[in-house]
């Protein structure tokens, strides 16, 4: 079991005949993911990487039966993208492009909700379950199969995460980087609530960062509701305020969003917090022996 | 992006946001002009730097006519001037701005940030103007009103008129707060703003209601669409690292300790920073090389880096997903080779491609310590300080 993406992912890339559209629908194609469809506008008709282009992911959704869509589109046309699939009927949108700004991120996730449809990211590194399928564009080969969850605001970060839990012998059940930016489709709440229900995942790490109270509000979910081991982690406990560490989202204002904040948030809520990044695995290795 | 008093006043007249008469000067002569062009009576000579506190800065003058005008440009411009946000060097004043004086009967606040929690933008007015908006928020919560909008219809006029009324306005007053309100939150929309902030924003004693003192910061990300408010980009404010960073599109940030840190991925270059202090050391910066790190951005991202004077030992930590470790590794190894390092670099490479990038700094002539683990890697940065 796992949540989101498995092996009835039927995928749909939009803006596959670009660069990175290309070279990861090649990684994921690799990797095992089934990709039935790609969109670029004007293209339809043709095959690329053996996959059939569509003009619109309406075309793409009714001839393929596509489920989830992964978004390449640049910045300038991305959010347009993310709400074109959303009103096509896919049920999860996985958002890669970096830069998107954040107004068009209002509108288009206030539209992705009355669809009933989920949006994880953007400027994320997307979602995998380890042997099934690969909806992202991590590394594939770090990751092993296994129970446990993790959703991550940050992308290499999640790779050393993951590094150390296989280290340990800890495989995953899907792992999530749910993106940097202050307007984000899935937050830690959300994904928490689908881990919860799902029967693969007996543990979840949760990885942080600086910026918003996104951390606090899983905090809270946590201390209610959520009856699974969680470990968690926070980057930038060294970070200076009002300075924006790379993310748009990763930005002290004022006292609030530190990193101490939203340990103390987390450790309060029953949740074990790393010092140090470099103890993920081992520490969840300990609390599940 | 941040951009000066003057030009956030230029953004906001464009969008009938009520601003008062002004003039920029860059010479006390030219100075002189703008308090003689606005009347010859009273003018507020203010110096245009980034930072704020620039009134308790002496950056702010309150000055009688043309003369003292020339007289107040005169001592600002070409000076540093230092505030709380400056730091002790203080920022240099190129640039002034000269506007009329009015009479002002109170003094409030309005504001427009992106809630993220709520996930729209949300307009905030007060009734205590003049002061740090965050210690009205800590002291008396009470007193900041908020309406959240949608921005695909901006602040609706009802909204406008309730914050207008609850900030004690009443008649013809309240009446023209709330068409600067609209029109701010418009301003905030179509520029792709991330922060507009109007304190004070001052009722006069004929009921105008006008922005004293503008702050506009501006949505990177948005800047694409909007090339006018691009041009605004002033090179001579902040770090000049920063800046010379920025043109290679590098996210490097200064910060004060002297272990050089390099790192791909934003929220592993954190995390790296996080653990030099663990190991009790200081990063010296954030540099995120990014996910399309090539030999070239990782050269300038190293030569960058190694030219803070501060700088005592480098920590190269890449987790290779997209990146590919080879690359940086030779990156690293061309950098250093036109470069002159007489510092201890540690490296450590894992992910794609670790194998090759292993051999690429074996077969250098140059010398690295080589990490095993990411807390190996901080450990020998630290430990090579002494």
């Amino acid at each position: 079991m796992s949540i989101l993406v498995d092996k009835d992912t039927r995928l749909l890339v939009q803006g596959i005949t670009g660069g990175e559209g290309t070279f990861h629908t090649g990684k994921m194609k690799e990797y095992g993911t089934e990709v039935v469809a790609g969109v670029t506008p004007g293209k339809g008709g043709q095959k690329h990487l053996g996959v059939p282009v569509f003009n619109t992911v309406r075309e793409g959704v009714e001839k393929t039966g596509a489920n989830t869509s992964i978004v390449f589109v640049p910045p300038a046309f991305a959010a347009d993208a993310v709400m074109e699939a959303a009103d096509a009927g896919i049920d999860l949108v996985v958002c890669i492009t970096e830069g998107i700004p954040a107004l068009d991120m209002v509108l288009a996730k206030k539209r992705v909700k009355s669809a009933e449809c989920r949006l994880v990211g953007p400027n994320c590194p997307g979602v995998i379950t380890p042997g099934e399928a690969k909806v992202g564009i991590m590394p594939g080969f770090v990751h092993e199969p296994g129970r446990i969850g993790i959703i991550s605001r940050s992308g290499t970060l999640t790779y050393e995460a993951v590094g150390q839990l296989v280290e340990v012998g800890l495989g995953q059940s899907t792992a999530i980087g749910i993106g940097g930016d202050p307007i984000i489709g899935s937050t830690f709440t959300d994904l928490l609530r689908l881990f919860a229900h799902d029967d693969g995942t007996d543990a979840v790490v949760l990885i942080g960062e600086i910026g918003g109270t996104a951390e606090q509000e899983a905090a809270e979910f946590i201390s209610e509701s959520f009856r699974k081991p969680v470990v968690a982690f926070i980057a930038g406990q060294t970070a200076p305020p009002g300075r924006r560490m790379g993310h748009a989202g990763a930005i002290i204002s004022g006292d609030s969003g530190t990193a101490s904040e939203k340990m103390e948030a987390l450790e309060q809520a029953g949740v074990t917090v790393c010092d140090s990044p470099a103890v993920i695995g081992q520490t969840m290795a300990h609390m599940l022996s | 992006m941040k951009v000066h008093e003057f030009q956030a006043k230029e953004v906001l007249r464009r969008y009938g946001v009520a601003v008062p008469e002004s003039k920029v000067a860059t010479s006390q002569d030219e100075a002189e002009a703008a308090a003689e062009a606005l009347g010859g009576g009273t003018v507020v000579v203010k110096a245009q730097i980034h930072a704020g506190g620039r009134g308790k800065g002496g950056g702010v003058k309150i000055v009688k006519g043309p003369t003292e005008a020339k007289v107040a440009a005169e001592a600002m411009l070409g000076k540093p001037l230092i505030t709380h946000q400056t730091g002790p060097e203080g920022q240099v004043v190129r640039t002034v701005l000269v506007e009329s004086g009015m009479d002002i009967a109170s003094e409030l606040y309005a504001g427009i940030v992106l809630d993220r929690a709520a996930e729209l933008p949300v307009f905030m007015a007060s009734s205590e103007g003049g002061v740090e908006i965050e210690e009205v928020a800590s002291k008396s919560p009470e007193k900041i009103i908020k309406r959240w909008f949608d921005p695909g219809t901006g602040l609706l006029p009802y909204q406008a008129r309730e914050l207008a009324y609850s900030v004690g306005l009443e008649g013809k007053q309240a009446g023209n707060a709330a068409k600067f309100f609209i029109a701010l939150a418009k301003a905030f929309v179509e520029t792709d703003a991330s922060l507009a902030e109007i304190n004070p924003l001052v009722v006069t004693t004929d009921g105008e209601v006008i922005a004293l003192d503008a702050k506009i910061n501006f949505d990177d990300n948005g800047l694409f669409r909007h090339p006018d408010i691009r041009e605004y980009y002033d090179p001579h404010e902040g770090d000049q690292l920063e800046v010379e960073a920025a043109k290679y599109d590098l996210n490097y940030i200064k910060l004060d300790g002297n272990i050089g840190c390099m790192v791909n991925g934003a929220g592993l270059a954190m995390a790296t920073m996080d653990l030099i202090k663990h190991a009790g050391g200081e990063p010296a910066n954030f540099l995120d090389v990014g996910g399309a790190a090539d030999v070239e951005t990782v050269a300038n991202g190293f030569r960058i880096l190694m030219s803070d004077p501060n700088v005592k030992a480098v920590l190269i930590n890449i987790f290779g997903g997209i990146v590919r470790c080879d690359r940086v590794a030779q990156g690293v190894v061309d950098a250093m080779e036109k470069v002159n390092v007489d510092m201890p670099v540690v490296v450590r490479l894992e992910g794609t491609n670790a194998e090759d990038a292993a051999r690429i700094l074996n077969e250098s002539d140059l010398e690295f310590l080589v990490a095993g683990s990411f807390e190996d890697a901080a450990q020998k940065a630290v430990a090579a300080l002494n």
